[in-house]
């Protein structure tokens, strides 16, 4: 068992154009880490500065991770993660 | 070039005018590979703002999985300026993030002649495109009416 990662087409040139990766972690922090060793890159554009990036949604199990614990939200086997980037601008 | 019916760019223009003086925002979804706007989804502006726009993270979470259940991609995304022209702000390019969707912009400053045009936003590049607006899109042919 694995985390599955849900990731939006923006992302997918990381990800040699997978919609899904799996990684493994204690916490969002640790997961994105694991991600980012075999897929490098992926984390500098889901983190900066040691926070989410605020243009850039997390969801846990459905649930928007900022309502949860940001990056130090725990996760655990079988859990569904899903990115997507905010639709947003001025 | 955008190719897009009049009853979705009636629909984006009232929901435009609707929440004036906020902006409003939405998506036109449409079959994957497609490039045909045909499902209109309006979002809600979780902003409430005359000068940003952001659609609601649960909400958008919904309408993108509903979009991958039936095998469509957001086609248009739109949104409204309220007092400025329909040009992409500096931030409507910044955190554009859909590189194949054409993206809408329309201006209500001018309640009597709204604006609505066109952009690919790829890489923080932006390139406006021919809207050409159709009478229907039915399988017995087009009819294309008008041009911007």
């Amino acid at each position: 068992m694995a985390i599955e990662v849900r990731i939006p087409t923006i992302l997918r040139t990381l990800t040699d154009g997978s919609k899904a990766v799996e990684g493994k972690g204690g916490t969002l922090d640790e997961l994105f880490s694991d991600l980012d060793a075999r897929h490098p890159g992926l984390r500098a554009r889901l983190v900066e500065g040691g926070k989410l990036r605020r243009f850039v949604n997390v969801y846990l199990n459905d649930e928007d991770v900022r309502f949860l614990g940001g990056l130090e939200t725990e996760v655990s086997d079988g859990d569904n993660v899903t990115i997507l980037p905010a639709v947003a601008g001025g | 070039m955008l190719t897009i019916e009049r009853a979705l760019v009636d629909k984006i223009v009232a929901h435009a005018r609707a929440d004036h003086p906020d902006e409003a925002c939405g998506v036109v979804a449409g079959p994957a590979g497609s490039d045909r706007p045909a499902r209109f989804v309006a979002m809600t502006n979780a902003e409430r703002s005359p000068t940003f726009y952001r659609f609601d993270s649960m909400e958008q979470l919904r309408v993108w999985r509903e979009m991958d259940d039936r095998d469509e991609e957001p086609v248009v995304i739109y949104h409204s300026h309220t007092a400025t022209e329909a040009y992409p702000s500096r931030t409507d390019v910044s955190y554009a993030s859909e590189p194949n969707a054409h993206y809408v912009l329309v201006s209500t400053r001018d309640a009597e002649d709204v604006e609505f045009r066109s952009y690919r936003i790829v890489d923080g590049v932006v390139t406006e495109e021919e809207v050409t607006v159709v009478e229907s899109d039915s399988a017995e042919g087009r009819q294309a009416t008008e041009s911007h």
